[in-house]
């Protein structure tokens, strides 16, 4: 089998040009983690059986929720390339990562009330209920590991686990893989690095 | 009603292989096409590539975004399986560890594996360091079988003429990605040397073998291939040795015994459906065990009978000594001249682009032997945790308008840090020769079962101070490497406290050693040809019958070894001295 019959074979179709999966197409794909949709080829029956399992049941509750979606998007906003954090479903992905994995439960659930207590003490109320410029002051205690006061230690640390999990669910998006520009994935040939970037970094051949 | 009443198939084959993997695969593929009646048992479920890969999935697909909670190598990767198996335990003796990576699955572990295809060379099987053992067989000996295991599998590599690193019958190699030329400038001034990776990926098609498509570079070989454009046995050699309608396979089938007459000759195995829990027995000539290094010494330990009462073939004591890992230890940056780099698709094959082979003169060094070095990084799909390092290191470059970035932070200025940053990351692992030590064994544990009932296995395992010394190479070599190409290290360098990054035995899935050949039936378990000493109906065809590694990972010897005792027993019973 040559190239060509080898794409044919994985039964993808030519679509102007660009080649596109037909199993994957824009139409199908989901956003947001708790939709666990069907059984994908390849995936054994009790780990689909766990996925809806886990999809079906609610750690967080409806405040804890409100208050992810507000920290998510204000660690990753909307801009002129994409849309925020909560666009990309960013909540419900971490809502389904504290029930697969459990470790995460007490720094989150702990967490997000380590911060309501903080903003109750500084603004007589809990973080959701605090204007834009408090909620910005609250983060900016706790989103800088380097220059934070030890006494917000503990806020670092939630912080620090809820930015990577935030960041972990956008670019895994189907919005943050386009954002961040990946563009494999797609049959094709590799034949080394494209002379212009060869020439950019200053090698002379493909093999340096 | 439950009855234990035990199905035996009429049947008796002229042989029976234990396992699907690389050595059980390659071993059903060459008797079953010389005619041979087999039957093969496999623990796992059937598995087919071109049905159940995982392969060209994006990250969304997964509700964990491909993240590492139920598959060690994520939800795409190709390994139903892991270090743990729910009710199929395995213990320690205490002080010790070992981490015991199992794929259930036809064609077990080469489904997601790493494709890195080397040669063990001439060194390897006679070495001269004075302190690791000798094989009874040269490289010569063995070197017909990788010529055939080349022409007949496929793996692209350079022809370099290193004498210890020995070249085979190679298809184009890939060409590196960008990071990988910044490498290998990097390490060309550190003077460790790079060449072009060695895989068993078809990068062109392989005259005279059909059914198997040409690679497509989406470089995701560890969610195995539906074009059946890289090694794996199921793909490879279990499917098309079931089409010469000689070679039967039975899956879900988890072998208990093998059972033995009063001569002590093999006559069969007793297995259990692992569905339905029915137990079976069925009758061969021989019995070919490839179930992987630990859990065919496991089936040898636990078949005990009056001829063999400390366990088949285990007069030696020697079943169970000898375990031997790959050493590991790895280390990472960022290039700050990848910052902001041009977007294409970079994702070339799932194997290595480009690869250290072991450079050093070790006269000058505190261990025998060596390792070599695996790198990576680049543009990769996104996957769960792949941005969590930028956070950590984005105040150590100037922000694009020249001024001072603090660490962590969020909003537009911390998302536009993420695109920046990718794609910028470099990584490099060495894979090294750990010892063969008699007191590094696994043992039948007196005193637990699965939950089949089948006695597991209880591991005794220490690094000692040779690996801990080649660890410390590694990072020093690591540094050097990193700091010649211009990387930033954000981590440092990990001390004696965690002997220098070392991991964990069993942790590199290179296990091997025990049941290692030799010509002294004291002194070993099989022959030359992987014929059991006490047993001649019994073969291993795992990563058992090594001796001792090299550094080079250890398939591409598994399937040599395992077409080479094939050979051997057709040889046999045409002499009829077999089955």
């Amino acid at each position: 089998m040559n190239r060509r019959d080898s794409i044919k074979a994985l039964g993808l179709a030519a679509a102007g040009g660009a080649l596109l999966l037909d199993s994957c197409s824009p139409k199908e794909a989901k956003q947001g983690a708790t939709a666990v949709g069907d059984k994908l080829p390849g995936v054994t029956d009790s780990e689909h059986e766990r996925n809806t399992k886990l999809a079906e049941e609610r750690f967080f509750t409806t405040h804890e929720l409100a208050t992810i979606g507000v920290l998510a998007d204000i660690i990753i906003p909307a801009d002129e390339t994409s849309g925020s954090a909560t666009d990309a479903g960013v909540p419900e992905f971490i809502e389904f990562m504290a029930k697969d994995i459990p470790t995460y439960q007490t720094p989150m659930r702990g967490g997000l009330k380590w911060l309501d207590v903080q903003c109750q003490r500084r603004y007589g109320q809990v973080f959701m209920q605090c204007d834009n410029t408090q909620q910005l002051q609250m983060v900016d205690e706790i989103a800088y590991p380097a220059k934070a006061k030890p006494e917000m230690a503990q806020g670092v640390a939630f912080f620090n686990l809820l930015r990577n999990l935030t960041a972990s669910g956008f670019f895994t998006s189907e919005m943050g893989v386009k954002d961040i520009g990946y563009v494999g994935n797609k049959p094709g040939v590799w034949d080394g690095v494209p002379a212009d970037v060869l020439d950019a970094h200053g090698f002379k051949s493909a093999w340096g | 009603m439950i009855s234990y009443q035990i199905k035996t198939n009429p049947t008796v084959y002229d042989a029976i292989v234990v396992g699907s993997g690389a050595g059980g695969g390659m071993a059903g593929y060459v008797l079953a096409n010389a005619g041979l009646n087999v039957l093969m048992l496999e623990a796992g479920p059937f598995f087919d590539p071109a049905k159940d890969a995982l392969q060209m999935r994006w990250p969304w697909e997964s509700p964990r975004r491909g993240a590492s909670t139920i598959r060690p190598f994520g939800d795409f990767d190709a390994a139903y399986g892991g270090w743990e198996l729910e009710g199929e335990p395995y213990t320690h003796a205490a002080g010790t560890s070992f981490d015991w990576f199992r794929a259930r699955m036809l064609g077990g572990r080469t489904n997601h594996w790493g494709r890195i295809s080397l040669r063990m060379g001439p060194d390897d099987f006679k070495p001269t360091d004075g302190v690791t053992d000798e094989w009874p067989i040269t490289y010569d000996e063995v070197k017909p079988y990788y010529d055939r295991i080349d022409r007949m599998i496929g793996i692209y590599g350079t022809v370099e003429g290193i004498r210890n690193e020995p070249d085979g019958i190679f298809l184009k190699p890939p060409k590196p990605r960008l990071n990988e030329l910044y490498i290998r400038r990097g390490a060309e001034r550190a003077g460790v040397p790079v060449i072009a990776g060695r895989g068993s990926v078809l990068t062109e098609a392989l005259p005279g073998v059909e059914g198997r498509g040409t690679c497509f570079y989406c470089g995701q070989c560890g969610r195995s291939c539906r074009v059946y454009g890289d090694f794996s046995s199921s793909s490879c050699l279990v499917m098309p040795a079931m089409k010469t309608g000689n070679l039967t396979v039975i899956d879900n089938a988890m072998v208990r015994e093998v059972l033995t007459n009063d001569e002590g000759q093999a006559t069969g195995v007793s297995y259990v459906d692992t569905r339905d829990l029915q137990e079976h027995e069925v009758r061969g000539k021989l019995v070919i065990l490839g179930a992987s290094a630990c859990e065919s010494a496991r089936l040898m330990l636990n078949s005990k009978s009056a001829a063999h009462p400390g366990g088949l073939g285990n007069s030696s004591g020697l079943v169970g000594r000898y375990l031997h890992d790959s050493t590991g230890a790895s280390a990472g940056g960022f290039l700050p001249q990848l910052l902001d780099r041009k977007r294409y698709n970079e994702d070339g094959v799932g194997s290595v682009h480009i690869y250290s082979p072991w450079w050093a003169d070790n006269q000058k060094l505190d261990f025998p032997r060596g390792y070599h070095i695996e790198y990576g990084g680049g543009m990769r799909m996104p996957s769960y945790g792949f941005t969590d390092w930028v956070a950590n290191v984005n105040h150590l470059v100037p922000a694009k308008d020249g001024g001072q970035r603090e660490q962590g932070g969020y909003g537009a200025a911390l998302k536009d840090d993420y695109r920046r940053f990718y794609g910028a990351s470099v990584g490099m692992a060495g894979r090294g020769t750990a010892l063969a030590r008699y007191d590094n064994y696994c043992e039948i544990d007196p005193t637990r079962v699965d939950k089949y009932g089948i006695p597991v296995l209880r591991f005794h395992y220490k690094w000692a101070n040779e690996e801990v010394a080649q660890a410390k190479h590694m990072q020093e070599t690591f540094r050097e490497i990193l700091h010649e190409m211009g990387a930033i290290v954000a981590s440092p360098m990990p001390g004696p406290e965690t002997s220098y990054g070392l991991e964990a035995p069993g942790k590199i899935i290179h296990e091997g050693g025990t049941t290692r050949m030799g010509d002294n039936p004291k002194k070993s378990v099989l022959n030359k040809w992987g014929q059991a000493h006490d047993c001649k109906n019994v073969f291993v065809v795992d990563a058992g019958p090594f001796v001792q590694q090299g550094d080079k990972n250890l398939t591409w010897t598994i399937l040599a070894l395992s077409m080479r005792t094939a050979d051997y027993i057709l040889e046999q019973r045409n002499k009829l001295n077999i089955g």
